[in-house]
């Protein structure tokens, strides 16, 4: 047993008709292994921020109904971040995500852990934002959060143009 | 590259015939009339499409005579390329660090069951 697994690339993809933003990444891991990774907070806590970042979790409630906070800084920075679990399944979770310095902006994330069957799970994580102007801002703004989005379509459209 | 400039060039892209425009485009300039031709659209609807490129900064139209071919603005692609690119990069990043959190998982319940064997974790 090998302490990393294979680095899986992330693709990412905007819908070009609805504000969404899908991403997808393999893991060597099942789908309960990416669930508690998603669902303990000391666990969450080690991977979520951005490299750099101290995340501290200030509430958190992974159940069906619950609701989380935490906050992600380095030095004199800090940046804010929470939103409630709206559904915790064995192989999925929706919640909501609202950055505190935009409170009135609110996206409705859904994780889904799909099992390939070779000990190798594909996350499946999907942004609903508000509005295209959202996304487009939430895109150009750099959120600080360490997620990460981008147009599939012009993935594969800059890619072609290479 | 300000937000607005990127929200110019975010929803002129989001159209997939401009998209195939852009596509023609990075093969070689090319009038209005000869972008027109794979599709069955009038001139009119191609200049407006050409329009919102240009507004967006992806494309320019030389001055010169009636021919005036459109030119795709490749620096402004670079630069979205890096831009869009540092955001697979951050999520990439993340997703790194998960895998060292699952694999430590991993080592934990196998020193659990094996104390002799305990695993290093990577810690990123």
């Amino acid at each position: 047993m090998t302490t990393t697994g294979n680095r899986y690339r992330v693709s990412i993809e905007a819908d070009p008709n609805l504000p969404i933003i899908r991403m997808t990444r393999d893991f060597d891991a099942t789908p309960a292994e990416l669930l508690r990774a998603h669902t303990d907070p000391e666990l969450f806590a080690r991977w979520v921020g951005p490299d750099g970042m101290e995340t501290r979790i200030v509430d958190w409630d992974a159940t069906t109904g619950g609701r989380w906070r935490y906050i992600a800084g380095r030095d004199d920075e800090e940046y804010a971040f929470h939103g409630c679990f709206h559904d915790v399944g064995e192989d999925r979770i929706v919640q909501t995500f609202t950055f505190d310095g935009q409170p009135d902006d609110v996206a409705l994330e859904t994780l889904w852990f799909e099992d390939l069957g070779d000990g190798r799970t594909r996350l499946h994580a999907q942004s609903l934002v508000d509005s295209f102007e959202g996304r487009d801002q939430w895109l150009a703004s750099g959120m600080e959060t360490g997620v990460e989005q981008g147009y599939a379509k012009l993935d594969a459209l800059i890619a072609s143009l290479r | 590259m300000g937000d607005d400039e990127l929200s110019r060039i975010f929803s002129a892209l989001a159209d997939p015939t401009r998209r195939d425009m852009v596509a023609r485009l990075a093969v070689g300039d090319a009038t209005v009339g000869e972008l027109a031709d794979p599709y069955d659209v009038s001139i009119q609807a191609v200049s407006k499409h050409v329009k919102v490129l240009a507004d967006a900064g992806l494309v320019s139209q030389t001055r010169d005579a009636q021919r005036r071919p459109c030119h795709l603005e490749a620096e402004v692609f670079d630069l979205m390329t890096k831009w869009i690119e540092r955001y697979r990069q951050q999520a990439q990043e993340r997703y790194d660090r998960l895998d060292d959190v699952l694999a430590d998982m991993r080592g934990e319940e196998q020193a659990t069951d094996h104390p002799d064997h305990r695993q290093q974790g990577a810690a990123s």
